[in-house]
């Protein structure tokens, strides 16, 4: 049996880890990455998905590296501590829906869980609505667990199949690398303007997403599964990670002059309101769109970076969730569900009524054998 | 004969949540638990240690084993 517990598995561990990842998103930001989203699961998931051409959004279309890089840089540790497990089979089409309804939640918010840190660091206050939407549809989602709620489980499967994410990840991170053309119109696509042309150098991302991958997958880092685990059991294991990773983003933000503290950046000089970066203050819609992600997360048992680094490791059923959020991305902006956008209430609520339907009728039995 | 829960293959946070409810039923004594990642080896390890058990884990192929203990 080799050392039971490595450092990074221990509280010092992933409060370190913590403190990197929070440092590398904000210094991402200062080298080019948009305001408040140095590091956002949920909308670099969704520039990928512009860059692809799912979506006609041409202001948030770029082939961020950071996606794929956190997957390889997952499938890296996994590899050298012998912890790649290639297995699926665990209701992956339900877990797909779940990643669908996840994105539309986040994009109505317009942030993934580490971006609703990235941005309270950085003073948005709109931030505030989405984190308590997400303690809540946290809080409902355990509540499921609690009686009994289960995808059932997954079994071990070939190598290929494990394989078969990072394969897709690579491919995704040399196109990123090669930026081929394909002609007028065609893919990649990417922004002119708009948060898709803001990233910092390739080379830069592509390195803190390994960086941030290897750290995540050796220490479990969670965003939700630390808010769950607080609910659950009063476990504050992984939440301290989650908070020395709000504690470095806050304290560098300070640092590079990134902190501007308001539901808006006041007013321009013509009286019109300027908006936070990527935000909008329909606090409700903040909330209830972070309501739904928190549920879809939790479900689907970790938060959006949780499920790429899983899927590194050879969880099928994360690579499930995966590209339902891909797909999710598409659909919430080809339906104008983003943010504040005519259709996000809508979808928000139709994604609430799924995912309690599946939360309340997906059961398995999983008898305790004596 | 000591009670055993099979938790391979289940995700966050079921292992736990099942194992927990082993130990809250059995109270003291011997406990195993059967897990296939070493996430959910270090998650059910914590789970039991916060409620006071002594846990040991050893590999068996691809699967861990953990044997949880409580003096009464």
């Amino acid at each position: 049996m080799r050392a039971f517990r490595s450092f990074l598995a221990t509280r010092p561990g992933i409060v370190l880890v913590g403190l990197v990842l929070g440092g590398l998103a904000v210094t991402l930001q200062k080298y080019g990455n948009p305001p408040n989203m140095g590091i956002c699961v949920a909308c670099f998931t969704r520039d990928i998905a512009g860059a692809l051409g799912l979506h006609r959004a041409a202001a948030v279309q770029y082939l961020r590296p950071e996606i794929p890089a956190f997957c390889l840089g997952a499938f890296i540790a996994a590899l050298a501590f012998r912890e790649f497990r290639p297995r699926t089979g665990s209701a992956p089409f339900v877990r797909f829906v779940l990643g669908l309804f996840a994105m539309i939640g986040a994009l109505a918010f317009l942030g993934c869980p580490w971006r609703a840190m990235l941005r309270l660091a950085g003073g948005d206050w709109n931030a505030i609505a989405g984190l308590v939407g997400l303690i809540v549809g946290t809080a409902v989602g355990v509540q499921f667990l609690k009686l009994g709620f289960s995808l059932g489980r997954s079994y071990p499967t070939g190598t290929v199949a494990g394989l078969a994410m990072p394969f897709v990840m690579a491919v995704l991170l040399v196109l990123a690398f090669l930026h081929p053309q394909a002609g007028d119109n065609a893919a990649l696509f990417a922004s002119r303007d708009g948060p898709g042309s803001r990233h910092a150098p390739l080379l830069f991302s592509t390195i803190a997403g390994l960086i941030v991958g290897f750290l995540a997958q050796r220490t479990r880092f969670c965003t939700v599964g630390g808010i769950r685990d607080v609910i659950l059991m009063r476990d504050f294991h992984l939440l301290s990670g989650v908070l020395a990773f709000l504690v470095a983003a806050f304290v560098l933000n300070l640092v590079y002059g990134q902190f501007y503290p308001g539901f808006t950046l006041g007013t321009n000089p013509d009286g019109t309101v300027r908006a936070q970066y990527a935000a909008h203050t329909v606090h409700w819609l903040n909330f209830a769109g972070m309501v739904l992600a928190g549920l879809a997360f939790t479900l689907a048992g970790g938060c959006p970076g949780r499920q790429v680094f899983l899927s590194g490791e050879g969880d099928g059923d994360a690579g499930m969730f995966v590209l339902g959020m891909l797909t999710g991305a598409a659909v919430a902006h080809n339906f104008l569900a983003v943010g504040s956008g005519p259709n996000a209430a809508a979808m928000v609520l139709a994604g609430l009524v799924v995912v309690v339907l599946i939360g309340t009728f997906g059961r398995e039995k999983l008898p305790v054998a004596r | 004969m000591a009670i055993s829960v099979d938790a391979r293959g289940l995700a966050c946070p079921q292992p736990v949540i099942l194992t927990r409810k082993a130990l809250q039923e059995v109270v003291t004594g011997e406990v195993v638990v059967l897990v296939d990642t070493m996430t959910q080896v270090y998650n059910c390890t914590r789970a039991a240690e916060k409620l006071g058990w002594q846990v040991t884990c050893t590999e068996k192929g691809d699967i861990f084993e953990l044997t949880l203990r409580k003096q009464a």
